[in-house]
C-alpha cells in the first residue's frame, strides 16, 4: 500500500448508498483498482493501518514526515505473463514505482527491490527479468541500493512476484495532489489509453491481438520535469494504471470535490486498441495503462501544458481531454460524439469479456 | 487515432436525429431488442435526443439477464463438485444465483476459469484428461454455432471428459411472446444485426406480416441505431409494416447456412424458461440425440435445486419493457453492480447495468409511472 490514508468509502461515493455486507473472501476484482478495491482498502486495510490523523486523498506516494521534499512509495507486481509486447514484468516494476513518484512531482533518487519466486521457475526466465529491471532503473537514472530474495514452494506464487520501492525528491516548485483539481482546470492527457490492458490480456489469452497492440509502459518522470515551469500551476497528475482513466478520474473527481466533463471526440484511443475492446465488450476507460499521465492546470495555462508536454517524446501525442466544470462534485461525465451525455462510472472490478 | 469512426460521425448523426423529428408526426414507441443495442443507445445518450415522446422499450436480449436462476445454481452445485472445471465467458460469472455467483465460488476454492471460446474449455478437456470440464453455454442464435462446434470438435477428439451445460435461447418466440401480450406498447422492432447475421431474417417475414409491426435489422454502431430508428418510423408513418435491412454491410436474407447446419446438427428446439419472463414454447436449444451424452445436467447429479428469486427485483418488467430500471425501487440503492439482485445489473448488455453505469438517476416521483 503506497497511498497516504483515505477517508472512508461511504464518504467517497454519496451518489450511491452501496450496502456493504461483510466481506467473505477476497476476490479478484478486490486487486483490480476499481470500486472493490477500494472497498478493501476502506473496510479492511485503512482501519489496520492507519489512524485518522493520517487519513487523506489517495494518492500515488506519500511525504516522508519532517524531511522535506522526500517522497515514498512502493509496489507490487503481478503480472501474467510475464513478458508482454512493449514490456516485461522487470521493466513494469520499475516504471510503476517511478511513475508514482513522478505523479506527486518527485523525481526518483533511489530504489529497492523485493522478489518472491517460485520453486521451478527457469534461471534464463528469471535472469531476464532481473536484466530488464536493472536496464529500466539504469534508464530511468536511479540505482538499486537494496533488495530481498524469498523463494517459495511450487504452486505458492506464479513464477515470480516482485515488490519495489521508490525513494523521490520533489522537484521545486511542484507539490501535484489528487485533491487539486479546480473548477476552471483543463484536463489533458500525455498520450494515447489502452494499449497496456489490451497488450497483456491479449498475450495471457492468447486472443491474437498481440502483432498490433504494445503496451504503454515507460517512465514519466522526465516528462513531468517539463511540467515544472509551469510551478504550481499544475493541481493534480495522475497516471491511470488499474481501473484506467476511468478509475483515475473518477478518484481525482471525488478527491477534489469537483465535476469532471470529458469530450468523447477528444480520448485518443488507437483504433486496434478500440477494435480490441470492442470484440472483447471492454471499456477502453477502464483498460490499465502504463505509459500516460493526466494534468489538471488553469484552462489559461493549458496551451503552455501542451507546449511543455510535447516537447518530450512521452508526450508528444498530449491533448486537451475535457474541463473542470459542472455542478455534480465527485463525477465525472463525458460528451459524447453524438450530442449525448453519460456519466463515466468507476469500474467494478475485474473487466469480464462479454458473452456476445 | 480517435475512437470513432463513419458510424460514429456527429454531423451524420445530427442530420438522422433531426429526420426523424421531421418524419414522426406521432410519439412512437420502439423496442430495440439486443442488449447490445441497449448499451449503445445509452451510453451515446441516444435515447434521451429522440424527438419529444418517442420512447425506446429496452427488450430482453441480454443472453445473461435471462437466463434462469435454476441453471445459475445448477452451474454453482456442478462447479463445487471436486475434480471438476467450470468454464465461461466473463460476464455470466459474476450473475446471483440463490446462493452467490461463480466467481466467489472459485474464491471459495472452486475452479472456475473464464473462458473466450468454448474451443478452449474443449482444449482445457483435452490437455486435463483427470478433470471433468463442463461448459457453461448460454446466449442466442450468435453464440450457439460456436457452442455446436465446440461439440463436434469433443467428438472429434473423442473426448469423454467434456460437458456443456445448455441454456440457449431463441430471439423470435420472445418477439412473438411479447406481441401476445395485452400490455404490449412495442409498435416497431429494431433486431439484432449479429442474430441475423447467423439466422437471416425468414423468421421475422410471419411475424412482421401477422403482427402488422416494423421489424428493421440494425447493427450496433450510433449511425447503425440511428438510421434504424428512422426506417422503422418512416415504415410506421406509412402504415407500413415489413422487414428492412439497414445492416446490409453483415447481414443477407438467408443469413449463414454453414452455422445454421451446425447448429441444427447439434441441437434441437425445446422449451424454454427465460428468467424474468417464464417458460415460452420452442424458444431454446438443447443437444440432440447422440449428443445428449454431452449434456453437463444428465452427466453431474446435483440433487434437488431450491431457487429463490429475490423478491424486490422486477427484472421481468425490465425485460419486457413495461418497467425502466430508473422504475425499480431497489435500482441504485440496494441492487448496484456491486451488489446486483437481479441479471439486468450485472452484464454490460443489462439494461439496468447500462443505465447505473451511464448514471441514469432513480426517479423521485410514483415509481410506477411509466417514462
Amino acid at each position: 500500500m503506497n497511498e497516504q490514508m483515505a477517508a472512508p468509502l461511504n464518504t467517497r461515493a454519496p451518489q450511491c448508498p452501496v450496502p456493504r455486507p461483510d466481506l467473505e473472501q477476497v476476490l479478484l476484482g478486490h486487486g483490480a483498482g476499481g470500486r472493490l478495491t477500494a472497498e478493501l482498502l476502506d473496510s479492511v486495510v485503512l482501519p489496520a493501518l492507519a489512524g485518522e490523523e493520517l487519513r487523506g486523498p489517495l494518492e500515488d506516494a506519500a511525504d516522508i514526515p519532517g524531511e522535506d521534499g522526500l517522497v515514498i512509495t512502493t509496489d507490487g507486481f503481478v503480472v501474467s505473463p510475464l513478458f508482454f509486447p512493449g514490456g516485461d514484468i522487470g521493466s513494469l516494476a520499475v516504471h510503476g514505482t517511478v511513475n508514482d513518484l513522478a505523479m506527486r512531482g518527485a523525481e526518483p533518487i533511489a530504489l529497492t527491490v523485493a522478489v518472491v519466486i517460485e520453486e521451478g521457475m527457469e534461471l534464463d526466465e528469471l535472469r531476464a527479468v532481473l536484466t530488464s529491471l536493472g536496464t529500466a532503473a539504469r534508464a530511468a537514472g536511479l540505482p538499486v541500493l537494496a533488495g530481498d530474495t524469498k523463494v517459495v514452494q511450487r504452486g505458492h506464487a506464479d513464477k515470480v512476484f516482485i515488490t519495489t520501492t521508490g525513494l523521490g525528491r520533489r522537484i521545486p516548485g511542484l507539490r501535484p495532489s489528487a485533491a487539486g483539481a479546480r473548477d476552471g482546470d483543463t484536463v489533458l492527457l500525455s498520450g494515447p489509453i489502452g494499449a497496456h490492458g489490451t497488450a497483456v490480456l491479449s498475450t495471457r489469452e492468447q486472443l491474437g491481438f498481440t502483432a498490433d497492440i504494445v503496451s504503454d509502459s515507460r517512465p514519466l518522470h522526465r516528462l513531468v520535469r517539463a511540467l515544472a515551469p509551469l510551478g504550481e500551476a499544475v493541481h493534480t497528475l495522475r497516471d491511470p494504471t488499474r481501473g484506467g482513466l476511468a478509475a483515475a478520474l473518477n478518484e481525482i473527481a471525488l478527491d477534489s470535490g469537483v465535476q469532471i466533463t470529458l469530450d468523447e471526440t477528444a480520448l485518443p484511443i488507437p483504433g486496434q486498441v478500440a477494435a480490441a475492446c470492442g470484440i472483447l465488450g471492454l471499456d477502453p476507460l477502464h483498460v490499465a495503462n502504463e505509459g500516460c499521465l493526466v494534468a489538471f492546470v488553469p484552462h489559461e495555462r493549458a496551451q503552455d501544458a501542451l507546449r511543455l508536454m510535447r516537447s518530450r517524446p512521452e508526450g508528444v501525442s498530449a491533448v486537451s481531454i475535457g474541463q473542470v466544470n459542472g455542478t455534480r462534485p465527485g463525477r465525472v461525465v463525458i460528451r459524447t460524439a453524438i450530442g449525448g451525455e453519460r456519466t463515466v462510472d468507476m469500474p467494478l472490478g475485474e473487466q469480464l469479456p462479454r458473452i456476445c | 487515432m480517435r475512437h470513432l469512426d463513419e458510424y460514429r460521425d456527429p454531423l451524420l448523426a445530427r442530420a438522422l436525429l433531426e429526420e426523424t423529428a421531421a418524419v414522426a408526426t406521432r410519439p412512437w414507441r420502439l423496442m430495440e431488442v439486443c442488449g447490445g443495442q441497449t448499451h449503445t443507445l445509452v451510453r451515446q445518450g441516444i435515447d434521451e435526443l429522440l424527438p419529444a415522446g418517442m420512447r425506446m422499450i429496452h427488450g430482453p436480449g441480454c443472453p445473461v439477464c435471462v437466463t434462469p436462476l435454476e441453471v445459475l445454481d445448477r452451474a454453482l452445485a456442478i462447479a463445487a463438485r471436486p475434480g471438476t472445471v467450470l468454464t465461461s465467458f466473463g460476464d455470466i460469472l459474476r450473475v446471483p444465483g440463490t446462493q452467490g455467483d461463480l466467481l466467489t465460488q472459485r474464491a471459495r476454492g472452486a475452479d472456475v476459469r473464464v473462458v473466450y471460446s468454448p474451443m478452449d474449455a474443449v482444449e482445457i478437456a483435452r490437455r486435463e484428461p483427470e478433470r471433468e470440464v463442463v461448459f457453461l453455454a448460454v446466449g442466442f442464435e450468435t453464440t450457439a454455432p460456436a457452442n455446436a462446434m465446440a461439440v463436434l470438435h469433443a467428438e472429434h477428439l473423442g473426448l469423454d471428459n467434456f460437458s456443456m451445460l445448455v441454456s440457449h435461447v431463441l430471439v423470435p418466440p420472445a418477439m412473438t411472446t411479447l406481441l401476445e401480450s395485452p400490455d404490449c406498447e412495442v409498435q416497431a422492432f429494431l433486431a439484432a444485426g449479429h442474430v441475423c447475421a447467423v439466422m437471416g431474417w425468414t423468421a421475422y417475414e410471419p411475424i412482421a406480416a401477422r403482427y402488422k409491426v416494423p421489424i428493421v435489422i440494425t447493427g450496433f454502431e450510433p449511425l447503425d441505431l440511428l438510421e434504424g430508428i428512422l426506417m422503422a418510423v418512416r415504415q410506421l408513418e406509412r402504415g407500413r409494416a415489413e422487414v428492412e435491412n439497414q445492416y446490409a454491410r453483415a447481414v443477407r436474407r438467408t443469413g449463414n447456412t454453414d452455422a445454421q447446419n451446425a447448429v441444427r446438427r447439434v441441437f434441437e428446439i425445446t422449451d424454454q424458461v427465460w428468467r424474468g419472463l417464464g417458460p415460452l414454447p420452442n424458444s431454446g436449444l438443447r443437444l440432440a440425440g447422440d449428443f445428449a451424452r454431452y449434456d453437463a445436467a444428465l452427466r453431474h447429479e446435483v440433487g434437488t435445486l431450491r431457487t429463490i428469486e429475490h423478491p424486490d427485483c422486477i427484472a421481468g418488467a425490465v425485460l419486457t419493457g413495461s418497467r425502466l430500471p430508473t422504475h425499480c425501487p431497489a435500482y441504485g440503492s440496494s441492487c448496484t453492480p456491486r451488489t446486483p439482485l437481479g441479471a439486468p445489473m450485472v452484464s454490460a448488455e443489462g439494461t439496468c447495468a447500462a443505465f447505473h453505469a451511464a448514471g441514469r438517476q432513480a426517479l423521485a416521483t410514483n415509481p410506477g409511472s411509466p417514462a
